[in-house]
């Protein structure tokens, strides 16, 4: 059995275990098992020794170090780690490391987690298999042929092999619970808002969510309630209370809008300016409440073009949730058939805005030239890969004089018509579920050769980026051909606590798949039961 | 009025816009903590935000959001809620190569400007938040960018707040351009939004430029000059640019739309690029903010602190006097800042004459130590002479003394030995000086009057400073009178 969050933590607080052996295996594991996976570019040694010392002291000292003590963590190499190297799996910023950690970061590292490296992506998030990465590709712990999914692959491959015991991936079209799906583990992407975006290298601006992957739900509900929370570097970040009462997140007063104060707007690469960042008090469980009596809808833009194996796991989701008393019934937003045109339109036109940056000027590479026009055009014609390429000029053209409105301006007009459709929707069901990929993983290769092929494995994930929903996908049983296949559960805004309490139950019905060939089983070092550790 | 305005462009009228940018008076810069701070060593106040490192993100500046209604409301324009957007271009001094401005919803717009000297009233089209670029150093070649061996750039400007303030075309001289300016730069330090300084680059003016024939309803084809440091270069580039427009249309040749560098040097303007070459910035909503909600309370809370206009300080001091005589003069206290001065003084019942001389002489030619005076102190000085407790002489003195280090008038002018005289003294005084000079005493009694200055400037010796000129003439006429 691969480690749960949970365990490790409650083990090292109890000073059972501690935090330096349980990284000390898990390190090693990562040496042995990697070079198969290929889901970490930079491993963290000297640096997660060090986080787990200082744990090891603070329960010595009968201090407890946070709800995450000891467990080891992958993030997604889009996430600044200060002084380590934050690559986005792109040349261009081959030998970057910032001078700043991402809030993120500092919320997971004040809980206790111990970060042991930075995982593999495609680059600057953009892609589906984590083949766009110019480091590599990545493995499908299931199936070496086969993609993780992406673009968060390395996170989601790191989780499934447990190489480590959960992990951060970013989701701008699909990109943690696609790789989730396809790697059999749990994956999340919060409302747009909840997690603060300080410190993710942008894709997609108003799309982009950093969320949990873990092995189970509990423990994706648990890092997520680390992680979410305002924070005042993030404009766009919302202010979330929950309710005593109803257990339900509502928007404090104060509304969203968040601006400066003269003055007092410390270093950016200060400590967090929100103390109060724990929505949930420590101990009280996301997944609490009854199904029974929740109205839930088969979502059937996402479901019924996927593959009939797919498809049928998808039904015996649904048929479980009956049986624990929810009404379940199929519904259709016809809206939907044009969410992908207009996200492929919105990404890369912010994209290719985010992306200017890299200009070898201040940071990253730098390619010589006779003038700095020039200078500018061979760093990013060297820098940049071409899907990375693709988008951008996909972006600057939907940008362009004339052809704004026709297309920028129309994809946010159908992003509106979307979330009005989505919200007439929910005043009938408290949650949706569908398919999180239309089939299991792909095999390497196979859809390289056709951007379009590659595009529409994200169908039906885009739907909830477009939104702003919370969206998770929960492995439930494998496909005819015996990889994992993933449900989603889709939420309104906010919908978070109910969207965890369905995938509880569905993961509780779902058959087990075997931990994959490609497994470290042994992360507390009591358990030797399950997988012996080779392909 | 410039000559051109009176022998006129031949034939043609001028039709100008003007862009003004201005660098708000913060302490941070627009989006991150950074000090917003001029003269700095080069790069050292930047941040992972105003150096655009991956994943850094903005977050507004409320201070300058505060600025920048002040300006709107100062300038009579509508302040609304507003949102910020991406301008994209790549430039080596803007890191994120886009610039975070404002474009279809700015903050401000529909005001008007009154220029003082003709009370025409310019209107102002909008007046938006932006942020400021790095600035660029370009080595060797020609200092241009393109033919220079190697550039320096320093961050330190980069996000720093700025407001540009965008005029209909409704200007048509250079004069008209210079009063423009001049008045919005008053303006803009009356309600402390910026400092306006065009030779440290905290406001900066592009002027675009086209004529037509009189009488013409017509706009003829404009451009755009930039690198307008001070009201002098702005005059000359705007006579130059008209002169060079009415030669084209004159001799049936076309005006092309282009942005052009004015050439101090040379005293000429020069095509920087067409339209055709013209940016597409792509602009779009920045993702990375909110909209910037603007109810009527908020606008009514900082229209109520809203420190009076130039405009505003004229009419006040103008208000104290009852004649319209010495309207320049007032203008000339008011643009320098040295109208609490007066003001104060005549609150405190100095006669407005006297407070008007005594600020626009002595204060204002020492400006900038007369601003940190205290306006009630300076009132007191003035009263003491008015009352005669002082000469003018010794006011001068005393004031000069509270310009070098401050002070209370009363115990400078005790110090200074300024204990009004007994009249007898005086009197004793008169006579002593009298009985030194027999020869000048005779040449005064018969009737050479201009001798009496040199009598004062004797007793003032003898006295140092103490004595009342006038009542030292007064003391010689009664000399005179009683020796008859
Ligand atoms: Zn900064």
């Amino acid at each position: 059995m691969r480690a749960s969050a949970g365990d490790v933590s409650a083990q090292v607080r109890q000073g059972r275990v501690s935090a330096t052996s349980i990284t000390e295996r898990y390190l090693e594991a990562i040496e042995s098992f990697d070079g198969k996976l290929h889901a970490f570019l930079t491993v963290m040694a000297g640096y997660a020794v060090e986080q787990a010392t200082r744990i090891d002291k603070l329960v010595e000292m009968g201090k407890d170090p946070g709800p995450l003590a000891g467990v080891p963590v992958a993030i997604k190499d889009n996430l600044c780690t200060r002084g380590i190297l934050t690559t986005c799996a792109s040349r261009i910023l081959e030998n970057w490391r910032p001078p700043y950690s991402a809030t993120v970061v500092k919320k997971l590292e004040r809980a206790g987690a111990v970060i042991v490296g930075k995982t593999n992506m495609d680059e600057f998030a953009m892609g589906s298999s984590t083949e766009n990465s110019a480091f590599g590709v990545t493995r499908n712990p299931y199936d070496a042929d086969r993609v993780p999914g992406g673009s968060s692959g390395g996170s989601a491959a790191a989780v499934a092999s447990g190489l480590s015991v959960v992990a951060l991936g970013s989701d701008t079209g699909g990109s943690i619970r696609q790789p989730a799906a396809l790697c059999g583990v749990v994956g999340m992407k919060p409302t747009y808002g909840m997690v603060s975006r300080y410190g993710l290298v942008a894709f997609a601006s108003s799309l982009d969510q950093i969320g949990p992957f873990g092995t189970t739900v509990e423990d994706v509900a648990l890092i997520f309630s680390v992680i979410a929370g305002h924070d005042p570097r993030d404009s766009t970040s919302l202010k979330v209370r929950r309710d005593v009462d109803t257990g339900s997140l509502v928007l404090a007063p104060a509304g969203v809008a968040a601006s400066g104060q003269e003055g007092t707007a410390d270093a950016p690469d200060g400590p967090m300016l929100d103390e109060d960042a724990y929505i949930w008090p420590a101990g009280h469980s996301l997944l609490d409440g009854a199904i029974e009596g929740l109205r839930i809808g088969v979502l059937e833009e996402i479901t019924s073009d996927a593959a009939p194996d797919v498809r049928r796991r998808v039904e015996e989701a649904a048929a479980a949730l009956v049986s624990l008393g929810a009404t379940v019934e199929e519904v259709s937003i016809p809206e939907l058939h044009y969410a992908l045109g207009a996200y492929y339109l919105i990404a890369p036109a912010e994209a290719s805005s985010n992306l200017a940056r890299y200009d070898g000027i201040r940071y990253g590479l730098r390619v010589d030239a006779e003038d700095v026009t020039s200078m500018m055009s061979r760093t990013r014609s060297g820098g940049f890969g071409s899907e990375v390429k693709r988008r951008i000029m996909l972006g600057t053209y939907a940008l362009s004089a004339g052809y704004y409105d026709a297309y920028y301006g129309q994809a946010q007009r159908v992003r509106a018509v979307l979330v009005d459709a989505f919200a007439a929707v929910y005043r009938d069901y408290d949650v949706l579920i569908g398919a999180t990929t239309p089939a299991t993983a792909f095999g390497v290769g196979e859809k390289t050769g056709d951007p379009l092929a590659m595009y529409l494995s994200d169908v039906c994930t885009i739907p909830s980026n477009l939104a702003g929903h919370p969206a998770i996908s929960v492995p439930f049983g494998a496909g005819d051909d015996g990889l994992p296949v993933g449900v989603q559960v889709l939420a309104p805004a906010l919908g978070e606590p109910v969207m965890f309490r369905v995938a509880a139950a569905i993961e509780s019905a779902a058959r087990s798949l075997p931990p994959p060939p490609v497994c470290f089983a042994d992360g507390m070092g009591v358990q030797s039961d399950m997988g012996d550790g080779h392909a | 009025m410039g000559m051109s305005d009176l022998v006129g462009y031949r034939g043609y009228e001028p039709v100008i816009g003007l862009e003004v940018h201005c660098e708000l008076d913060t302490l941070t810069k627009m989006f991150c903590g950074c000090p917003n701070s001029f003269g700095d060593a080069p790069n050292t106040n930047t941040c992972p935000v105003c150096l655009a490192l991956p994943g850094s993100l903005p977050v507004v500046n409320e201070k300058a959001v505060e600025l920048a209604a002040r300006i709107g409301l100062a300038l009579h324009c509508e302040v609304r809620s507003s949102i910020f957007h991406r301008k994209n271009y790549f430039y080596p001094d803007m890191p994120k190569d886009y610039q975070i401005s404002q474009y279809d919803e700015p903050i401000n717009v529909n005001g008007w400007l009154e220029l003082p000297a003709s009370g025409v009233r310019i209107e102002i089209e909008r007046a938006h938040m932006e942020e400021d670029t790095g600035k660029t150093t370009h080595v060797g070649g020609g200092g241009r960018i393109h033919d220079s061996s190697f550039s320096l750039v320093d961050y330190n400007r980069a996000g720093v707040p700025l407001v540009e303030i965008v005029s209909r075309p409704d200007i048509h001289s250079s004069e008209q351009a210079r009063q423009y300016v001049s008045e919005l730069r008053m303006l803009l330090v009356s309600i402390g939004a910026s400092k306006a300084r065009m030779e440290e680059g905290s406001l900066r003016v592009d002027a675009n430029v086209s004529v037509r024939p009189e009488g013409s309803g017509a706009l003829g084809t404009r451009c755009e000059i930039k690198n307008l440091n001070s009201l002098r270069s702005l005059v000359r580039a705007i006579e130059y640019e008209i002169e060079r427009q009415v030669d084209l249309v004159s001799t049936g040749q076309v005006v092309v739309q282009q942005t052009r560098h004015w050439d101090e040097a040379g005293g000429r303007t020069i095509a920087l690029r067409s339209k055709e070459e013209a940016h597409d910035y792509r602009y779009f909503p920045e993702p990375d903010l909110v909209r910037l909600d603007f109810d009527s309370d908020r606008v009514a809370r900082i229209a109520g602190a809203l420190p009076p206009t130039p405009e505003q300080r004229r009419a006040r001091i103008m208000s104290l006097f009852d004649t319209s005589t010495g309207a320049d003069l007032v203008a000339t206290i008011v643009e320098m800042g040295l109208d609490v001065l007066v003001i104060s003084a005549i609150e405190h019942g100095v006669v407005p004459d006297r407070a008007l001389s005594r600020t626009a002489n002595e204060a204002a030619a020492r400006v900038e130590d007369a601003l940190n005076l205290d306006p009630g102190t300076y009132a007191r000085l003035l009263m003491m002479e008015q009352d005669g407790k002082l000469t003018p002489t010794q006011t001068k003195a005393v004031l000069q003394a509270m310009m070098d280090s401050g002070g209370e008038p009363e115990s400078i002018a005790s110090t200074m030995g300024f204990e009004a005289m007994e009249p007898d003294a005086m009197v004793s005084v008169v006579t002593g000086i009298v009985d030194a000079h027999p020869d000048e005493w005779q040449r005064y009694r018969d009737g050479e009057s201009k001798l009496a200055q040199f009598f004062v400037g004797q007793v003032m010796k003898a006295t140092r400073g103490k004595a009342n000129g006038k009542e030292v003439i007064a003391a010689l006429d009664k000399l005179k009178a009683d020796a008859l």
